[in-house]
């Protein structure tokens, strides 16, 4: 059994009146891949903002690499930030540079690299996603796969110790799911890193996740290897791995 | 009993408003203070922000002059005190119109353009991207902005006031028959080099209010490309409202109630 990488403890967070996590406890494993599902709206891609502090508890602890974010300092958090990747939903590139900015970006924010250090490690960040050929295009010049591939190489650029992946393969086709459920181990490999992903797509899940967490109504309601997750005995889950239209869940 | 909880919740709401503005200018101010500037982008956004912005300025400018010179120029001359008219078009446009039209004019060019470029941002998640890349959104996004509208501003209304008295003197040399030496003569006696410098101090306060308050809007968008128009919009007429109080009390604080400080 590996050691964790980040704890969630009994965790509590609400917009204005709307409960979003409500005692929720989750462990996330070192070097593994842990796969967060549930419904829409369920908090998922709120967990992934608490790991690296874009949100506060209103209760609860989050402590990422044996530390404990509560009361860290702006400076640490920004040290902390550096060490974990995140890549959004929609990929959110800064769309006044060109995707060879967008991937340098970190490092040249961060690092004392020079100008050609960097753009050698973002040539290779982008090939090792099959962007190579894609530095000097703007991002409304790209197909919705290849924009959030080159989120993923701005999320993994600088080596992160952990990766953030929010809806990695939502609304796109089969082919494509598949090239980045492979990427996204392949990167997960390559850096020896932990990943988090969430999404709603089953068959990638089972394909990549070590450890599967369910989330319903605020909190985690299984959590195990995909074995163990199909196996659950809880209706909720199984309605939802079904999707069913019959069950538990209130439609 | 409604009606107390509508005033009650508007106060909590304006007062919300004013903390995050002041929170928001604090922070820009303190990187400014430790000297975390993005020259480049600053410089980019006074191009941006400032000099493409000169034609508007220059041709309200033109026909507020003109439009000052039209109306008292045969008034005044027919009264034998056309030799107040360069005075009054100088006057008028250093102290007041000058500086505030140039506001009014780069808050709905530029103060538009900021609220909905952050406002985008946020939508598309690239404000929360900046975030999780360890940067900050005000010293990259906003500190350049304000940099540039507090230097840019000024600079605009010098020209705004330039354009105002040039056009001014051709319309009552025109209309009136008022000599171009005799306009400017007036206008040199009836307007101080303090009332310009004071009209550029003005642009100062106005190009921070229009940067802040416009970053603000942009940063609170919610739901959208509604959202993005819904701040623009309010980020221009909250310009605009607090160029005309601020104005009023710059110039009672500059030039008193009798106007003449």
């Amino acid at each position: 059994m590996s050691a964790n990488y980040a704890t969630i403890e009994s965790v509590t967070l609400k917009f204005g009146e709307k409960v979003v996590l409500q005692n929720c406890t989750l462990e996330i494993k070192e070097r593994a891949i842990t796969c967060l599902i549930g419904l829409s709206g369920a908090g998922k891609s709120t967990i992934l903002r608490l790991l690296n502090g874009l949100r506060t508890p209103d209760a609860g602890r989050v402590s990422v690499g044996g530390r404990d974010l509560r009361g860290m300092s702006a400076r640490d958090l920004v040290a902390l930030r550096q060490k974990i990747g995140f890549a959004f939903q929609f990929a959110a590139l800064f769309d006044s540079l060109t995707i060879g900015e967008n991937v340098a970006m970190p490092l040249r924010e961060h690092s004392k690299m020079t100008r050609k250090e960097i753009d050698a490690i973002v040539l290779h960040t982008l090939d090792s996603v099959g962007l190579a050929n894609a530095r000097d295009r703007m991002p409304a010049e790209l197909s919705g796969g290849m924009l959030k591939r080159a989120g993923f190489a701005r999320a993994v650029v600088t080596n992160p110790e952990c990766v953030l992946y929010d809806e990695p393969t939502t609304g796109l086709d089969p082919i494509i799911t598949h090239v980045l459920t492979d990427t996204i181990k392949a990167l997960r490999k390559k850096l020896d890193s932990t990943a988090v992903v969430v999404s709603h797509d089953l068959e990638s899940i089972y394909a990549m996740a070590d450890y599967v967490a369910m989330l319903f109504e605020g909190a985690i309601i299984a959590y195990g290897t995909v074995d163990e997750l199909k196996r659950s005995p809880n209706p909720i889950v199984q309605q939802f791995l079904q999707g069913s239209e019959v069950g538990p869940i209130p439609l | 009993m409604r009606m107390l909880d509508d005033v009650g919740r508007g106060t909590l709401g304006l007062l919300q408003y004013a903390g995050g503005v002041a929170s928001l200018s604090a922070e820009a101010g303190s990187f400014v203070g430790r000297l975390r500037i993005r020259v480049g982008e600053t410089f980019a956004q006074a191009y941006f922000l400032g000099v493409q912005s000169t034609a508007i300025v220059l041709l309200t400018s033109l026909f507020t002059g003109m439009v000052i010179s039209l109306e008292s120029a045969n008034q005044a001359k027919s009264y034998g005190v056309s030799s107040l008219v360069g005075g009054a078009v100088a006057y008028v446009s250093s102290r007041e119109l000058g500086p505030m039209l140039t506001a009014v004019v780069v808050a709905g060019r530029a103060g538009a353009a900021i609220a909905a470029e952050i406002g985008s941002m946020v939508v598309t998640e690239q404000i929360e991207a900046l975030e999780a890349l360890g940067l900050s959104p005000v010293q990259m996004l906003v500190v350049p902005r304000l940099l540039a509208l507090v230097i840019m501003l000024p600079l605009l209304t010098i020209f705004a006031d330039i354009i105002a008295i040039l056009g001014g003197m051709y319309l009552a040399h025109n209309t009136a028959q008022i000599s171009y030496s005799e306009f400017i003569e007036s206008a040199r006696e009836y307007s101080a080099f303090g009332d310009y410098v004071k009209g550029m101090l003005k642009a100062v306060v106005f190009g921070g209010l229009i940067a802040v308050i416009c970053s603000y809007q942009g940063f609170g968008v919610r739901g959208g490309a509604a959202g993005v128009g819904k701040a623009t919009t309010g980020a221009v007429v909250t310009s605009i409202i607090l160029i005309f109080m601020t104005n009023f009390l710059l110039s009672l604080v500059f030039y008193g109630t009798s106007g003449t400080r």
